[in-house]
């Protein structure tokens, strides 16, 4: 929105293509219209915020909102084929934002195990709990909101279990303290959790989820196994921090970095440019950094693509909330140790049904030395998700030392879709006729 | 016994080569099934080839993959005996096809002429108005990724993986051994089975495999129930593989796998190792899916894949001893057909190092004929 809105005031003629049925995204995603709830207010941070974007939207008669179009790939120059059909245009802004990164544990499959953000989606866009008596467990600063809008619309949250350990904030006082919002805005989720006698505890995991149809309880352990506690819930809301959705991005040939906490960004300029010439990319496409900087971002692009110089106080603010992302993504890494939980029964590709021990048969006996190779002898990541699930665990297991990390070539593997969703047949076939 | 290449022909050159009594090792600077063999659709064909030479391999491929699946290795990698239709649109290409399919008859292949009438009975969803078809049972199916890994765990071979040759030791025009990044590996004889880079393997030998790349896309469907029962394809496709053209060629070969998804190959371009997407190539495949299958129109695609084929300019494998050195020997070039052929390129292999009487004649594989001076491809 931001990025539409900024290009259009500019001048410019924008498409605002998305694949939901209204705007503000995953971020400020809300009821349709008629559902409501007491508690709604108490979710969304910043929702005047939002308010002032979607009227600079919806205002504008430069900007066409497609919404409910799906983009599953960009021809370069560019042509953005949609499910719809194709739509011309001289520059693409990327803002795909990101999807959540988990790892398998026995038993993550049962009904009840949701993602966090899948929690917290269900719970903004339909206002329904995941469960009454729900653990929020996993890594990094979404674990707190999640934890608190369950708490605040009536689930009575277990235990927030983050699995780093959080001291290690103090080695870089220098991003927090010029970024005192972002560190007040997690102290306060944390007294809001305190309040409402959320348990909150560092260095611990989960190691199983336990149930017969559905999820009865979790165990909950140090990263080493030790100190296994079961705690009784009916719902578990699990992540292990986001990935950027760059499919789009990577299948047109744009560059992109590797991330300290093994996530595959794009590269961009300092005025959000990719390595393709009139391609843009802001927010988590650029490296997961949150609301706030994507919002600047949007406005640097908007600025960039419409030929203007993004003055003013934008570049060092995104620069500084930047600063502030890195330091997020040094203290909230997959705990190596996920692997060790495994059992040979742990599916580790569910579209596919894949188990563990299919995936080491692979890497120990038919000499699969890589994520690809995995992939093609066992079919994890060859189903409907298209390996987003999976595809950073089978990073992971592709090494046979547990002790080596994932390989970049891997990890950018896992974030590669040439086809970004998958696409009705009949519009490839619309595609030959326009060479006829 | 050194095998250059872990992808399909070099685990069966390892296969029969172990089976013959050698102590084989297969070195790999990637994975098992890195280059043309992870990325096709498996094909076990008899009935696209023309009499002749390849023809005759294939034939006795099609005998060797049976008798692995009695091994009982067949599960492992999905064999599929299932058959293939091929169909013409008018009737033309019909009489094209039976006059194609007599000849193939002559030479030993299984084929059944199936009148418009009575192709829903071999595929009920195929489109209609259809001028007729010919119905090859011979033709199978196996997961070309599985086949490899499989049959090279089941010859025994030591594996070096992520393991480049650098070099070939020699002395007195004999071969000694390789040089690799890990280290060098005393042999007395050498294959090179490294497909796309096998021409690269020849010149640290001073000779000459002009192997080319040639780029296909296959999309995959979602899964579906078993709709497709057979390998389909139009008459066409035969005179794609055999042509030469540079530019785009496309003929859908439509497929259903065990695992449920449908398989749409096989676009075949000359634009080398360029993996950049091609939405013409793939809306073409989607057409022409949907021309022999019009219920393709409302299937979801979940992905696609690009591979290349190792060509040769006169279309057949290069197969046996290297024209300079002794001890060196070639399987490579098996283009589109490497798959199905590769069964008895390894037997071949085998017979050739013990200096045995081989089961095809060997004489149209080799690899001499591209000594120099090196022989001018066609232009159409």
């Amino acid at each position: 929105m931001a990025a539409a809105a900024t290009a259009a005031e500019q001048g410019l003629r924008v498409a605002l293509i998305d694949s939901g049925r209204q705007l503000g995204g995953q971020y400020f995603r809300h009821p349709a219209p008629g559902l409501n709830a007491p508690w709604i207010a108490h979710l969304h941070h910043g929702w005047s915020r939002f308010e002032r974007l979607a009227t600079r939207v919806e205002t504008s008669h430069r900007i066409a909102v497609l919404f409910e179009r799906q983009v599953w790939a960009i021809e370069p120059g560019f042509n953005v084929l949609t499910d719809r059909g194709p739509i011309a245009a001289r520059n693409v802004i990327l803002a795909t934002g990101s999807y959540e990164r988990v790892v398998p544990f026995p038993g993550w499959d049962l009904p009840g195990v949701f993602t966090a953000g899948g929690a917290q989606a269900l719970l903004k866009g339909n206002l329904v709990l995941p469960g009454r008596r729900v653990v929020v467990a996993g890594t990094g600063p979404l674990l707190l909101p999640v934890a608190a809008g369950l708490s605040v619309a009536g689930a009575n949250v277990l235990g927030l279990f983050e699995a780093n350990r959080v001291r290690g904030y103090a080695k870089h006082p220098v991003p927090l303290l010029k970024n005192p919002a972002k560190f007040l805005e997690g102290v306060d989720f944390a007294r809001q959790l305190l309040r409402a006698r959320v348990p909150l505890r560092s260095g611990r995991m989960v190691v199983e989820a336990q149930g017969t149809d559905n999820l009865e309880a979790v165990v909950i352990a140090h990263s080493d196994g030790s100190n296994r506690r079961r705690i009784e819930c009916d719902a578990l809301a699990i992540g292990y921090g986001l990935a950027p959705q760059i499919d789009l991005g990577l299948t047109l040939g744009c560059e992109n970095k590797l991330l300290s906490d093994g996530t595959v960004a794009l590269r961009v300029d300092r005025s959000q440019r990719t390595s393709i010439r009139g391609c843009y990319a802001v927010g988590e496409t650029a490296g997961i950094a949150g609301v706030e900087c994507s919002l600047v971002e949007g406005e640097i692009a908007g600025l960039a693509v419409a030929g203007a110089s993004p003055g003013g106080p934008l570049t060092p603010r995104r620069d500084r909330l930047r600063g502030f992302a890195d330091v997020l993504r040094t203290q909230h890494p997959v705990p190596a140790a996920w692997r060790d939980h495994l059992t040979p029964d742990t599916l580790i590709c569910r579209c596919e049904e894949v188990p563990a021990r299919a995936v080491a048969e692979a890497v120990e006996d038919l000499g699969a030395t890589d994520a690809r190779t995995v992939k093609l002898l066992t079919r994890a990541g060859m189903g409907w998700c298209q390996g987003r699930v999976c595809g950073y665990a089978v990073a992971c297991l592709a090494r046979r030392d547990p002790a080596e990390p994932a390989s970049a070539a891997d990890l950018l593997a896992a974030a590669k879709r040439p086809l970004a969703r998958p696409v009705r047949l009949s519009v490839l076939t619309e595609l030959d006729q326009r060479n006829k | 016994m050194v095998v250059i290449g872990a992808g399909m022909v070099g685990a069966a050159c390892a296969y029969y080569l172990a089976r013959a009594g050698l102590s084989v090792t297969v070195v790999d600077r990637g994975s098992v099934s890195g280059g043309t063999s992870g990325a096709g659709e498996g094909n076990l064909l008899l009935s696209d080839k023309e009499r002749g030479p390849e023809l005759d391999l294939a034939l006795r491929s099609h005998q060797l993959w049976r008798d692995l699946n009695d091994e009982g290795l067949g599960p492992d990698f999905e064999y599929e005996a299932k058959g293939g239709l091929v169909v013409a649109f008018a009737e033309t290409d019909f009489a094209a096809l039976q006059t194609f399919a007599a000849t193939q008859r002559d030479a030993g292949v299984v084929t059944e002429e199936v009148t418009a009438d009575r192709l829903s009975e071999f595929e009920p969803h195929l489109a209609p108005g259809l001028a007729g078809g010919f119905w090859y049972p011979q033709d199978a199916q196996v997961m070309p990724a599985l086949a490899a890994a499989r049959l090279l765990r089941a010859s025994g071979a030591e594996v070096r993986l992520g393991t480049a040759v650098t070099g070939l030791q020699f002395s007195d025009g004999t071969v000694r051994g390789v040089r690799t990044t890990l280290g060098e590996i005393p042999a007395q004889h050498v294959v090179n089975a490294a497909g796309l880079w096998s021409g690269e393997i020849a010149e640290l030998a001073g000779s000459t495999l002009p192997t080319q790349p040639r780029r296909g896309f296959v999309l995959v469907t979602e899964p579906l129930p078993p709709l497709i029962r057979h390998k389909v394809y139009s008459a066409a496709y035969v005179s794609d593989v055999s042509s030469s053209d540079a530019a785009l060629q496309s003929s859908a070969v439509v497929e259903g796998t065990p695992s449920g998804p449908v398989l749409i190959g096989a676009s075949r371009e000359r634009v080398g190792l360029d993996r950049t997407p091609s939405y013409d190539a793939l809306g073409r495949l989607a057409a022409q899916a949907a021309e022999l299958f019009p219920f393709l129109e409302r299937v979801d695609v979940q992905r696609y894949y690009c591979g290349f084929r190792p060509y040769l300019p006169d279309h057949l494998p290069a197969i046996g001893p290297d024209p300079r050195l002794s001890g060196f020997f070639h399987a490579s070039g098996h283009e589109g057909a490497g798959i199905g052929l590769a069964p008895a390129t390894g037997e071949l292999i085998a017979a050739l190092v013990a200096g045995e009487k081989t089961a095809v004649d060997a004489e149209p594989f080799n690899p001499a004929r591209f000594a120099s001076p090196q022989p001018q491809e066609e232009q159409r």
